[in-house]
């Protein structure tokens, strides 16, 4: 499941929808993305998305990581808006029989997020306002799964 | 064809999005990244750094050598930077 909104997310209550009800799950890995303030140096963060794109290329992404690993649930959620240091940004959610399923289909969801998913930040502090540069070695990481995928 | 910008590509042209009829000549993304620049002096800065900037054709990414023809809708951004 995906969702993309301006508001938090809890990440208990998230889990407890994700067992609710079953209790053939035994591994679940979550991963939140938070706004860093880098030292004072960012006071605000602004994200801007591709509403329609995003939600398409997230459930791409969850489909693709639900062919690769046996997955019991799966969940994306992304915010999006004007979020302050400290605040979440991302939560992935994956839940598998066995760990080793979840923790890589987690990191899997997070490297293809970064380089596919259609957002983008702007910084603000001290020193004004910028959008922040796609950074190389996120196209790494994706690489790596790609060759993995190869093997 | 609708065609919408984002982050500072949306800052440079000045607009979100618009509605264009395109010459028959242009057939690519890259052909439509070489026809915009010519539409004045904010977009030929918005696009000045043609090879960084994304696009996406009814909300798929794309690359610039892609096909056209039949879009409804294309985009253009920079590099994601969510997650």
């Amino acid at each position: 499941m995906i969702r993309v909104q301006q508001d938090d997310f809890d990440i208990a209550a998230e889990i407890g929808r994700i067992k609710a009800g079953r209790s053939d799950i035994g591994a679940i890995v979550t991963f939140t993305g938070t706004v860093r303030d880098q030292a004072g140096a960012v006071t605000e963060m602004m994200l801007e998305h591709y509403p329609g794109m995003t939600e398409r290329e997230l459930q791409r992404i969850e489909a693709e990581a639900q062919s690769r690993w046996p997955l019991q649930a799966c969940l994306i959620v992304h915010r999006y808006g004007v979020l302050q240091p400290g605040d979440n940004i991302v939560l992935v959610i994956t839940a598998s029989e066995h760990r080793d399923a979840a923790f890589d289909a987690a990191r899997f969801l997070m490297d293809y997020l970064k380089t596919t998913a259609p957002f983008w930040k702007r910084e603000t502090g001290s020193a004004g306002s910028h959008w922040v540069e796609a950074e190389a070695n996120d196209t790494d990481a994706v690489a790596r799964w790609k060759k993995h995928a190869a093997e | 064809m609708r065609l919408l910008y984002f982050a500072w590509v949306k800052e440079k042209t000045g607009i979100a999005a618009e509605d264009v009829e395109l010459p028959d000549s242009v057939t690519t993304v890259g052909d439509l990244i070489g026809w915009l620049k010519t539409r004045g002096p904010e977009f030929a800065h918005a696009f000045e750094r043609s090879e960084v900037i994304r696009a996406a054709i009814d909300h798929s990414h794309a690359r610039h050598d892609a096909w056209i023809k039949d879009a409804r809708e294309i985009a253009f951004f920079p590099p994601v930077t969510g997650g």
